[in-house]
């Protein structure tokens, strides 16, 4: 079984970030990237798939500058086999990486594409949905749990009110949850050997066009000063006056 | 210009008006069935579209799942979360946990948009028609479903939600602890990523950037850092307060009120005033 992971550079989740002063983009200046952690989750995953069936095949791809080989680099090191980089330095919104995202599954012929559910920098939770509709695939977000069942694979997703479990048949799209795993940490040695695990580079091969802009990046409005209560009753008290209680 | 808004909840339509109101046009409104599948369902709001120029839903993990599948079937651009809009075509979504606010463009028509009810008031008129979508087979199949939940009240709606954290022991404790003031309030129960990962609380309760967004009169944060992951998910809310017994923890620069305390002490004590 040939598993695909998309893999988006993003700004470090962990790192506080603000919009440049003339709003035009973000300062990233003194800000780390990472992989994004959804995606992360989902290599974890397609290599423990790789792990329990040696007959699974693992690639990543990034669309995005030369600098997404870094990020590529640190997955392969988590496990995948090979990586692809579509590079890149147009804008790109999500209908974008998902005309790309289809170009790419033409052309390797995935029997699973597993993702993040959604990118932590942009949030937009769109490009999985977007590219199994692309495809015409059957699609499973929120993922929490993914079990190999004959032809097809058994996922277990987060609902709003709970869980459902649904029999998905290949090919088809998965978009991880936090839940589904937590992503080993990588050893010396794993990062060694991905050096020199295959890594490919091509242009895009679409000629999409974004059909979103951002116009502008702003902080939005603080939150007024709170004040700190020396008691239960004080804090009851304040809550009444407040009208809260 | 006409908006196609898609209900997905019985209660989605009287929360759409102020949205609609916003967009500044005449709207059509479509139901899909509780146990549509996404595929499925998307096929269907794909064969309602036509006449429409935005095609809108409440944001919740139901509408992200069918309503980015729409735009993949459209191809035409999506733009979710909205929380406010400028102009038919300029919305403003937050981006990066809530830490920036994004103006986005639809530079294409249609376009596919989400949007966080609590940005828009409650008023507003209704739509011109409401239909009940018929909704075809899926390529999935469901085979179980384990709804919980409960008698309380819905956390993305609540008008009070206590949140615990990390430090709350086991399920029970955090049950009875959080679970016993937030009923005392009437109100709903939310937790941090911290607190589902381990365990103490069932995901569909997580608050936060990749959880639910709330925005209640009155948030109680008992045992709750206030990461920048979690606060993506309360910033909206009217009043909040934070319970913690280290007085350094960041959720005091957001609260309203901040009792630093132990919650074991503080938290029954809360419940017994009132
Ligand atoms: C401030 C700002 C606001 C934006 N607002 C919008 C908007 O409203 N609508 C819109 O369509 N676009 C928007 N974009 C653009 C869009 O977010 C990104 O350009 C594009 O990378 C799509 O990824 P995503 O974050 O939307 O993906 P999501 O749908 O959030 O991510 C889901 C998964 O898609 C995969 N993926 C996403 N991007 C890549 C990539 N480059 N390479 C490999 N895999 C990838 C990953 O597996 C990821 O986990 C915005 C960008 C900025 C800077
Ligand atoms: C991609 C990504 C997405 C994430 N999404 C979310 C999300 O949606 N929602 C979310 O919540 N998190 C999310 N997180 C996790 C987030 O970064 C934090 O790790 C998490 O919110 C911490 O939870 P916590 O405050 O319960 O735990 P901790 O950070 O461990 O904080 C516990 C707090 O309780 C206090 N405390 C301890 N004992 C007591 C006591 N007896 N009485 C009173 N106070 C006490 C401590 O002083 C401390 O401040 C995400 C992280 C990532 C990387």
């Amino acid at each position: 079984m040939k598993v695909l992971v998309p893999v988006k550079r993003v700004v470090d989740p962990y790192a506080k970030v603000r919009p440049l002063p003339d709003g035009s983009g973000l300062d990233t200046a003194s800000v780390k990237f990472d992989v994004n952690p959804f995606d992360e989750i989902a290599v974890e995953e397609a290599v423990r798939m790789k792990e329990a069936d040696p007959g699974v095949h693992v690639t990543v791809v990034s669309i995005g500058p030369a600098e997404c080989e870094d990020q590529l680099r640190k997955v392969l090191a988590i496990g995948a086999d090979e990586a692809l980089l579509v590079e890149t330095t147009d804008a790109m919104d999500s209908t974008v990486v998902a005309a790309e995202l289809a170009a790419v599954v033409g052309q390797l012929k995935p029997d699973l594409v597993l993702m993040g559910k959604q990118a932590t920098d942009d949030d937009c939770n769109q490009a999985g949905q977007m590219l199994a509709a692309r495809l015409g695939w059957p699609q499973a977000t929120f993922a929490c749990k993914i079990v190999s069942q004959g032809g097809g694979i058994e996922v277990t997703r987060e609902t709003d009110q709970g869980e459902e479990t649904l029999s998905v048949p290949l090919p088809c799209v998965v978009t991880t949850d936090l839940r589904l795993n937590e992503p080993r940490y990588i050893a010396l040695p794993g990062i060694i050997k991905a050096r020199s695990k295959p890594l490919q580079k091509t242009a895009r091969s679409t000629t999409a066009v974004p059909k979103t802009r951002v116009v502008s990046l702003k902080a939005p409005p603080p939150r007024p000063a709170g004040r700190k209560v020396g008691s239960v009753s004080e804090l009851v008290a304040a809550l009444k006056e407040r009208g809260a209680l | 210009m006409k908006t196609l808004f898609v209900a997905f909840e019985s209660d989605d339509e009287s929360r759409a008006g102020g949205f609609c109101e916003a967009l500044g046009q005449p709207w059509d409104s479509v139901h899909v069935p509780a146990d549509a599948l996404s595929d499925a369902a998307a096929t269907a709001v794909q064969a309602a579209v036509q006449g429409h120029t935005h095609i809108a839903a409440v944001s919740s993990m139901r509408s992200k799942d069918v309503m980015a599948r729409v735009a993949g079937l459209l191809d035409c651009g999506m733009v979710t979360d909205v929380t406010a809009v400028v102009s038919p075509t300029v919305f403003e979504r937050p981006i990066i946990a809530g830490t920036v606010t994004a103006t986005v463009e639809a530079t294409a028509s249609p376009v596919v948009l989400t949007f966080r009810p609590s940005s828009f008031p409650a008023s507003g008129q209704g739509p011109a028609s409401s239909t009940p979508l018929t909704v075809g087979p899926s390529l999935v199949q469901r085979t179980a479903t384990n709804v919980r939940g409960g008698s309380r009240p819905d956390l993305t709606q609540a008008k009070r939600v206590v949140s615990g954290g990390r430090p709350l022991k086991d399920a029970e404790t955090f049950e009875r602890v959080i679970g016993g003031l937030a009923d005392k309030l009437g109100g709903a129960v939310g937790a941090t990523r911290a607190a589902v990962d381990s365990g103490i609380a069932p995901n569909e309760l997580q608050v936060g950037q990749t959880g639910k967004i709330v925005a209640p009169d009155l948030y109680i944060a008992a045992g709750i850092s206030g990461s920048t992951q979690h606060m993506a998910g309360i910033k909206d809310s009217k009043c909040i307060v934070a319970i913690n017994k280290d007085p350094d923890a960041p959720i005091f620069e957001f609260a309203d009120f901040g009792l630093v305390a132990d919650l074991y002490d503080a938290v029954p004590e809360l419940e017994k005033s009132l």
